[in-house]
C-alpha cells in the first residue's frame, strides 16, 4: 500500500492542481486577515469559504483524478496487487494531498495572525468535510464508467448538501412549527455533513443567530463537549460509509 | 496450468462468454482466435481478474483465482491497447512496475534492449506512438520472466523489424516450456508461434485442437486457409471437423 500511495502522490503533484488550491486558500485567508482585525469575524468569513469551496474542490478534483488514473489502476490490476490495496491507496493519496493543501493554505496564515481555538475548529471541520466529500466522490466514480456522469453525480452531492438540503430542512421546520421538532431536526441535521460541520463551528462562535435556520436551531441543544463528540462520530460515519460501499463495488468492477 | 470450467460472463444483456470450458497446459502455445467481439479479450481479462465472471471457475496452478491476486506474479500480460499513466516517463514506468512486484525474479531485459527502449527512457508516455507503446507493453510482459504469457494481439501496430524481434522472443520463451496464449488476426504469425488453436464464436468455444490436426483434417498447409475451411464447415454444420474433439 505505501508504494501505491507514493506513486499516486507523485502523479497528483505533477498536475500542480494541489499547489494552485493551496495558493488560493493561502491568499484568500491572508486577504481576510488583512481586511479585518477581529479574528472571530475572519473565522466567520472563512467558514463560508470552507463550507462551500472545500466540498466543491474535493468532489471535482477527486472525480477527475480517479478517471485520470484509470490507466494506472488497469496497469496495477495486471500486477500481483490486491484490488482493495489499489483502491484504498488511491483514496489515501487523494485525501492526504487535499488535507495537506487545506492545512497549509488555511493553517499557515492562522499561525501568522493567531486565531486560537476558533481557528483550530475551523481547520478541524474543514478537514472532516474534505474527507467526507472525497469519500462521496469516490463512490460516484465507481458507480459509472462515464466520466461526465460521475462528475455530474459528484456535483449533485455537493449541490444537495450545500444548498438543496438546507432549503428542504427549512421548509420542514416551517411547515411543522406547531410540533416539537428538536429530536427530528437533530436526526435530519446528521444526514447532512455540511450542516454538521457548520454546527461544529457555530458552537465555538457566538453568532449562530446570523447563520441559517439549521445552525441557529441547534445552538442550545448541543452541549459543547457532547455536541462535538456527536458531530465527530456522525462525520466519521459519513467518511467511512461511502468509501466502504465504493470499495465493495470496486472489488467486483470490470475494468 | 490454467483450467477454466463453465465460465460465463454477461455484460447487461450481452453474453460475452457462455459456459466456456478450456484447459491450457504449460509447454504449449495457444492461438486464441475468433471474430471481433467473440469474447477473446473478455476471456483473457477474466483470467487476469480484471473482469469478474458472472459464473464459473478459473484455476491457475490448481488454485481458484477468485479474490486472489498473488497468482498474477506468474502471468505476463501484453494488452491489446496499452494504457499507461500519461505523465510518466518510460524509465519511471519500468521502475514503478519493478517496485510494485514484491518478489522480483531474475529480470529479463532482453526486449527492452532489443527495442532500444533504454535509449528513450526519458520520453513521456503521452508522446509515444502506438507502435512504441506496443514495445513498452511487450517489454513489460516479458520483464519478470513469468511462466505464463498472455499476449493480446502482440504484433498489431509494430514495424516489420520489431515484429520479427518479438516473434523470435516468443518462440524462445515457448521453447523454455512456458505457457503461451496469443490472440491475433494475423494467421501467418500464429502459424509460426502457436501449436494449438482455440476458436471462439459469440462466447462459445467452437474448436479446440492442435494446429497440426486441423491442417491434416482440412488438407491445407497454411493455417489461414485451414481456419477458413474450419469456420465454413462449422457454419454449414458439417460434423467431421466439429467432432474432432
Amino acid at each position: 500500500m505505501p508504494r501505491i500511495i507514493k506513486y499516486v502522490f507523485y502523479d497528483i503533484l505533477r498536475t500542480r492542481f494541489i499547489l494552485l488550491y493551496t495558493m488560493f486558500l493561502l491568499l484568500s485567508t491572508i486577504a481576510m486577515f488583512q481586511l479585518d482585525t477581529d479574528s472571530s469575524k475572519v473565522i466567520l468569513s472563512l467558514m463560508n469559504v470552507v463550507l462551500m469551496v472545500v466540498p466543491l474542490v474535493s468532489v471535482v478534483f477527486t472525480t477527475i483524478h480517479f478517471y485520470n488514473s484509470y490507466e494506472f489502476i488497469e496497469l496495477m490490476l495486471a500486477q500481483p496487487v490486491n484490488r482493495p490495496v489499489i483502491f484504498l491507496g488511491e483514496y489515501f493519496a487523494v485525501a492526504l494531498s487535499l488535507c495537506f493543501a487545506f492545512t497549509a493554505g488555511v493553517g499557515i496564515p492562522m499561525l501568522m495572525y493567531g486565531s486560537g481555538i476558533h481557528g483550530f475548529t475551523l481547520l478541524y471541520s474543514g478537514l472532516m468535510l474534505t474527507l467526507v466529500f472525497v469519500s462521496l466522490a469516490f463512490l460516484s466514480s465507481v458507480l459509472t464508467r462515464d466520466k461526465a456522469k460521475a462528475i455530474g453525480v459528484a456535483l449533485l452531492f455537493w449541490f444537495y448538501f450545500s444548498l438543496i438540503y438546507d432549503g428542504l430542512l427549512m421548509w420542514i421546520i416551517y411547515s411543522f412549527s406547531d410540533y416539537p421538532l428538536e429530536k427530528i431536526t437533530l436526526a435530519l441535521v446528521s444526514l447532512n455533513p455540511v450542516d454538521l460541520a457548520r454546527i461544529l463551528m457555530l458552537l465555538q462562535l457566538d453568532i449562530s443567530a446570523l447563520m441559517g435556520y439549521t445552525g441557529a436551531f441547534y445552538k442550545d441543544f448541543f452541549g459543547s463537549s457532547l455536541g462535538v463528540i456527536f458531530s465527530t462520530s456522525v462525520l466519521a460515519i459519513w467518511i467511512v460509509l461511502p468509501v466502504a460501499i465504493a470499495l465493495q463495488i470496486f472489488k467486483r468492477k470490470d475494468l | 496450468m490454467i483450467y477454466i470450467s463453465d465460465l460465463s460472463k454477461q455484460f447487461g444483456k450481452l453474453h460475452a462468454l457462455a459456459h466456456v470450458n478450456l484447459e491450457f497446459s504449460s509447454g504449449k502455445s495457444y492461438a486464441l482466435i475468433g471474430p471481433n467481439g467473440s469474447g477473446k479479450t473478455t476471456l483473457i481479462k477474466s483470467v487476469l481478474g480484471m473482469v469478474v465472471p458472472t459464473s464459473g471457475k478459473i484455476e491457475v496452478d490448481g488454485a481458484n483465482i477468485h479474490n486472489s491476486w498473488l497468482y498474477r506474479e506468474k502471468i505476463g500480460y501484453m494488452p491489446q491497447i496499452g494504457h499507461y499513466p500519461e505523465n510518466m516517463r518510460i524509465g519511471q514506468l519500468f521502475d514503478m512496475v519493478r517496485n510494485i512486484r514484491k518478489n522480483p525474479p531474475i529480470l529479463d531485459e532482453e526486449l527492452m534492449e532489443a527495442f532500444a527502449l533504454t535509449t528513450i527512457q526519458d520520453k513521456r508516455m503521452h508522446t509515444l506512438s502506438g507502435g512504441t507503446r506496443q514495445k513498452v507493453s511487450a517489454a513489460l510482459a516479458f520483464l519478470f520472466n513469468p511462466p505464463i504469457l498472455i499476449l493480446d494481439e502482440p504484433t498489431a501496430g509494430l514495424d516489420p523489424v520489431s515484429v520479427e524481434i518479438l516473434k523470435d522472443k516468443i518462440l524462445q520463451e515457448k521453447d523454455k516450456g512456458k505457457l503461451l496464449i496469443i490472440t491475433s488476426h494475423i494467421m501467418s504469425d500464429l502459424d509460426d508461434l502457436a501449436t494449438e488453436v482455440v476458436y471462439l464464436h459469440e462466447g462459445n468455444v467452437r474448436y479446440n485442437n492442435s494446429i497440426a490436426e486441423l491442417k491434416d483434417i482440412t488438407g491445407e498447409t497454411r493455417l489461414g486457409k485451414a481456419i477458413v475451411q474450419m469456420i465454413r464447415s462449422l457454419e454449414k454444420g458439417i460434423p467431421e471437423v466439429i467432432n474432432l474433439k
